[in-house]
Formats: C-alpha cells, structure tokens, sequence
C-alpha cells in the first residue's frame, strides 16, 4: 500500500469509528468522509457521484455487474480471456464466451456472431487483462457492440486498467465498470462498480440500503478514504509512471529474451498494447511451479497462472483461449511491476532468473 | 540437509515434518494436489491441504503445494479405470508412490536442490552388512506400509527419509499431541482417494467413466448359478453379493472374464493356488535378486496387512517371475501386488499376472 492511503485510513480505524448510516454528528463525520471520497473518485474516473457504487473489491463489482445490469433477461456474454470474477458468474447462468485470438484479442467476427445470436442482457469485454497484460481497443470493441446488440449494457472489468491506461477516456465508452482498490496502492477488500445514470441495475445484496439501494451493507469508511487516497497518487503521475515502469519492464523483458533460449513473450512482441507493469513470457522446458521455489529463494516474487482452493497452480484458462501450447504454458512467468518497483529490482531478477531456469532445463523438469 | 517432506495433512507426515525441523534440517513441506475431481478424503481434498498448510505454519516451515493432478489422472486414475474395464483389480496406492511420489516429486525435489525427500511412511531403511540400503517394516506391525513402498530402489532409497518409522503410530500421536498438532487426533485415511465415498463409491466412481457389463455366475461345468449387474466390479476372492453354493457354504469369484461377460464362481477351497506368476517384477538391486533366487527364508506379503506367507521357490521366465507356496495360498486378483521379504527386508516386488 501506498504510506499516504495507509495514513489516510487510520483516523477511521479509531477516532472516527462511527457507520456511516448513523443520525449522530460522529455517523455525519463517517458520512461525509465518504461522500467526499465519492466526489473525488468520481472525477477520477470520469463519471457522476451517483455513479460510483462502493463494493468489497473487483470481484463484487464483476459479479453486480454481470447478475444485476441490464433489463430483461436476456444471455450474458464476455471474452474467453476474463478474470474469473466475470467467466464464472456468465458460465454460471448459460451465458455465451467469445473467442480471443494468439495476441489476446477478441475475435471481432465471433463477437458479432454471438451477439447477433440472442437477445444479450450485458456483455463483459475486460480492459487490461490480469495475466498477460494485453490492452484491450475498448473503442472499437464498443462500437461493435452498440451496432450488433444495441439494447445490451456494456461492463468493463478495469481493475488491472487503473494505472496503465487513462481510464476516464478509456471507461467513457462503457456503461459501467468494476475497480478494485489494491490494483493501485490502496487496501485489499475495497473497490468500487461504476455504473452510468440510467443504466438498469437490479442489487443483488439486500439490506440496509447503502450505495443508494443498489449495494446494501455498511461502508467500509476507512478502506474507501484510502482507496480514493490512492487513486489521486497514481492518476497524479501517471504517464510518467507508464514511461517509467515500461522502460523497467522492457529491460526485464529483454534481458530475459536474450539469456532464457527459446524463450517467447507470450502475447507477442508488440508491447504498446500491453500494461507497462506486466511481462508476461512463456519459458520452454520447464514448470512454473517450480520455477517459482527457486525464484523465491532468490528473493524474487513473481506469479504464473491462478491458484485453486488448495492453493494449487492451475493451469491458465488465458493461455489456453490464446491457444497457447500446453508445454510451453506450462513454463508461464508474470512479473509484475508498480508504483514502488525499482531498476535495482530489475536487476536483482535478471541476475536470478536465468540460473534458475537454467537448473531447471537441466534437470528437465 | 535440505529436506522436503511431503504432507499429506495426516498426523503421521505432520511428526515426521516435526521431528525433520527439530533434527536442524531445513525443511520444506509439500502438498500433492493429486486429483481434481470430486473426493472426501485421502491426499486430495481441500481440508486436507489446509491441515498440512496449518501444521507447516506452526512449525515455521515453508508449506508449497504442487499441482500434479494431470500426472495423477495418466499415471493411476487412468489406468484404475482401465483395469478394473478389463477385469484387474489395481492397488492405486502403489501406483501413486511408484510414479507420483518416488518419480515426479522426487524429480522435482532434485532440481528444487533439496539432499533427500521424506515422508510420514510407517516403514525404515537400513543397511545391509556391505551397506546397501534396504527397506525393512515399519517398527508399528499393524500400520507397517512397507508393501506399498516396495517399488523402491536401492537408488531411490538412498534419497528417501521416513522419520516415523521407528515409532508405534500412538507414539505418533503422542508425540502430535504434545507438539499441539491439529492432526494429532485426525483417523487415518482407509480409502481410495480420488473416490467420494458420500457420492457412491467405486461403483459410481467407475459407473461413470466405463460401462458395466452385467455378466453370468458360472460353475466349473458352464451352468448358469446367477448374475451380476457389473463384472467390472467382481474381484478374484469376493464372496460378498454371490450367493450361496448348493452345498449351504458361501461362493467366491474365481476367475473374472470381461470380454464373456462371464465369473467364474466355486467354494472357498477352489481359490486355494500353489503359487502366482509376478509380471513387472522389481528388485531392489542385482544383489537382492541373486540373494533371493538363493535364499530358503523368503516370505510373502499378498496384501498390505495380510498373513505373511512362506516361500518355498522361485523361478525367472523372460518376462514374469513365479513364485511358489509352501502350502497352497488364496488366489491373489491379478493387478494386485506380491512383495518377498528375507529376513525382514523388502527385497522386491510385483504384479499378479492372470492366469
């Protein structure tokens, strides 16, 4: 977390404990802390106070979005490449996938032909993906879709898209989207749906009737001061930061290219369309998991695929639509940049990658 | 030493991790995600995986967990699957350590840079007179694992550890409790692992993956005595869902014969064998087979916790082993797995062929 969204917090974990919901001056404290944070946030991101509906995280917001936008009750859709947050509550409700092709990209016929298939309620086209990192032309997507499904609300899962692109701009052709504060220094446990005026969304968690009836439940008063804390330092510089953070990632990138054989960028080599905080590769005749253990005990952290219940890895589902070669999955590696990573973290993990994989090929395992 | 024990969330792997850490090794605890499917008990489940992480935390160890659901599935699913199709009765459990735990994971422990794999096993390595390590029984009779480590090498035992061998499995849990273990009181797993056995058992396990087949109870003249609903589920040696013979005494399958549809049943006396031919025979090295094929003091264990039995001869074809009786046996199912002791050492194993 940022040291400013950390601060930020801390009043409301003690002198200014009172809910937000309550009658006395303390509760009008709370509730102006919020509401100030709402107004901020919402310039933050180019929408209306209204429009900002405070949430646990990414994950509620994409689960909202998909079982509550929208009139009628036509299919969900969304693109093979989704978090699970989105795939799984579509997959749930016999909702339709749309196929991406070997850069990430969803197919634009098969989005047509889906679309034009039924009667679509909403539809889900993520901005910046979680593993690959790939940037989604949201624009031209969008368009796609206003001509082929015209009444079918469109969401955007943004939570890896906050530091990476301009999301006002980037969001402006959307009818609503998830965000989720620990993407950009904030805490875990806090993010926010934004859904436009007008737009039908019918509340999945009933209750007291906070966030304007549409997310009922007690605001999480100091998770969202310091959520929108930390949204006002990463909009702040941001383009310096993605010139910044790039310029790290493509030394990590190209120092890994040049030393790891065989070794592919596993979205391709064009990299203005991916998050400058994500390097994603695939390294041939090795497993990730163990590549891992021997990164950590190098002191380097870094991710693969998606972990199941038992904290297992499982193999990724992104890969996969991309149709990326099972083996060559196999062998994925995400290393992921952000506000507090430095060269010296860029060259600690080229000294230690490379051996690491090295051992491993050897060993062929 | 650089020691990675696998933890299975049991009580018997959660000492050994124990007692490595208290040894001064470093150690590192690892939890096989074996099975992806559906199952309540044994190695898989997510609870499990929770107690193993949860001991591990209190030990202070690093607790990782590898995902080898595919090699599980190729390796022992498949082939359970397979077998029971073609009327073998397999032992999973011995497939599991042949090919996830002593191959795979000890792969992956020895490009990981650790010395030596340990597991919560009740079985002990010690060394013969000129030092070759042998597998001997685990210092608790009754929970012994040995017959199910027998596919182990002299090789591979050089690299293995089985820290709770020497201790009776109440010392285990003794020692579980005074450590305040979670696992300290956990029942031991019974069961096939990848099987829910709330969601039906093997029978629906297998009844949706394979076709059952109903098939004739036959005597030994061809007369028809009964059915089954599945053959693919009658093992050699069952008595259970057969009937009575016309003599009061109970019937048990004899011989199991898929492809007719047919088993073949008789009285308890018609299961009796002088001996049983082993196909993928191993032994431990050369010198446990030249010492074996010599020795008048061989046993026999036909199952995991059966009576051992004494070894009157053995004799090598090309590709099978046979193995006589001092006195007549019951007829192992074939796909189950003979192991021979000499004095108390493991000294090879392998299947039961048909006949």
């Amino acid at each position: 977390m940022r040291p400013e969204a950390i601060e930020a917090m801390l009043p409301f974990l003690s002198d200014r404990f009172a809910n937000p919901s309550g009658a006395h001056r303390f509760a009008r404290d709370s509730r102006r802390a919020i509401d100030d944070a709402r107004e901020e946030f919402a310039e933050l991101v180019g929408a209306e106070p209204g429009d900002i509906i405070f949430t646990s995280g990414g994950t509620e917001s994409d689960n909202l979005a998909i079982f509550g936008l929208g009139p009628g009750d036509g299919v969900a859709v969304c693109s093979a490449v989704e978090h699970h947050a989105i795939l799984d509550p579509v997959e749930s409700i016999g909702g339709r996938v749309v196929a991406v092709d070997r850069s990430g990209n969803v197919e634009r016929d098969d989005l047509e032909r889906v679309l034009s298939d039924s009667s679509v309620r909403v539809v889900s086209l993520m901005v910046v993906n979680n593993e690959t990192g790939v940037i989604a032309d949201l624009a031209s997507l969008a368009k796609t879709v206003r001509a082929t499904a015209p009444s079918a609300v469109l969401h955007t899962d943004a939570v890896q898209a906050y530091c990476w692109t301009d999301i006002s701009s980037v969001c402006s052709v959307v009818d609503s989207f998830s965000l989720s504060a620990h993407k950009f220094g904030g805490p875990k446990g806090v993010g926010a749906l934004v859904v436009r005026s007008g737009i039908p969304l019918s509340p999945r968690q009933l209750g007291g009737g906070q966030e304007r009836e549409r997310r009922s439940g007690t605001q999480n008063v100091g998770g969202i001061v310091a959520m929108v804390t930390a949204a006002r330092l990463a909009a702040a510089n941001r383009s310096a930061e993605i010139n910044r953070i790039g310029a790290l990632r493509d030394q990590l990138l190209d120092g890994l290219l040049a030393t790891l054989p065989g070794a592919v960028e596993t979205a391709g080599t064009d990299r203005s369309r991916r998050a400058a905080g994500i390097a994603h590769l695939c390294i041939p005749s090795i497993e990730s998991e163990a590549l891992l253990f021997l990164l950590e005990r190098g002191d380097v952290s870094a991710s693969a695929a998606s972990s199941c219940a038992s904290g297992a890895l499982q193999s990724s589902h992104v890969l996969a639509a991309m149709g990326v070669d099972s083996n060559l999955a196999r062998g994925s590696l995400r290393l992921s940049l952000g506000w507090s990573s430095t060269q010296s973290d860029v060259d600690d993990a080229l000294l230690v990658i490379p051996g690491a994989v090295e051992r491993l090929q050897k060993f062929g395992i | 030493m650089q020691v990675m024990v696998a933890m299975s969330g049991g009580v018997d792997s959660s000492v050994a991790a124990a007692m490595l850490r208290d040894d001064g090794h470093d150690v590192v605890g690892v939890t096989l995600k074996l099975w992806g499917g559906e199952s309540d008990s044994g190695c898989c489940s997510v609870s499990d995986v929770d107690d193993a992480r949860r001991v591990a935390q209190q030990l202070d160890i690093d607790h990782l967990v590898f995902n080898f659901s595919e090699d599980f599935e190729h390796n022992v699913v498949d082939p359970y699957i397979a077998d029971h199709a073609s009327g073998i009765t397999p032992n999973p459990c011995i497939e599991c350590n042949r090919h996830l735990k002593f191959d795979r994971l000890m792969a992956r422990a020895d490009a990981l840079g650790f010395d030596m794999l340990a597991t919560g096993h009740h079985a002990q390595i010690v060394r013969t007179p000129s030092g070759a390590p042998r597998l001997a029984r685990g210092a608790d009779f009754a929970k012994d694992q040995s017959y199910v480590l027998h596919m182990l090498s002299a090789a591979q035992l050089e690299r293995v550890m089985f820290p709770i061998g020497s201790m009776t499995k109440d010392e285990v849990r003794e020692r579980a409790t005074e450590l305040g273990l979670r696992t300290a009181g956990k029942p031991d797993s019974q069961d096939v692992c990848f099987i829910s056995h709330t969601g039906g058992g093997r029978r629906v396990f297998l009844g949706d993956r394979i076709e059952m087949h109903p098939a004739r109870l036959v005597d030994e003249s061809g007369t028809q005595l009964g059915a089954v609903e599945a053959v693919e589920l009658v093992t050699i040696g069952q008595r259970r869902g057969l009937g009575i013979g016309i003599d009061g005494h109970p019937r048990y399958a004899l011989e199991v014969d898929v492809p007719n549809r047919t088993v073949l049943v008789g009285a308890a006396a018609d299961l009796d064998v002088t001996g049983e031919l082993l196909r993928s025979f191993e032994w431990v090295d050369a010198q446990a087979r030249e010492d074996s094929l010599d020795s008048t003091t061989l046993i026999a264990q036909l199952s995991a916790h059966g009576e051992p039995v004494e070894v009157a001869d053995l004799s090598e074809t090309s590709d099978a082993l046979e193995v006589l009786w001092v006195s007549p046996q019951r007829r192992v199912a074939p796909g189950q797995s003979v192991v021979l002791y000499d004095n108390g050492l493991v000294v090879g194993g392998g299947l039961v062929s048909r006949r």
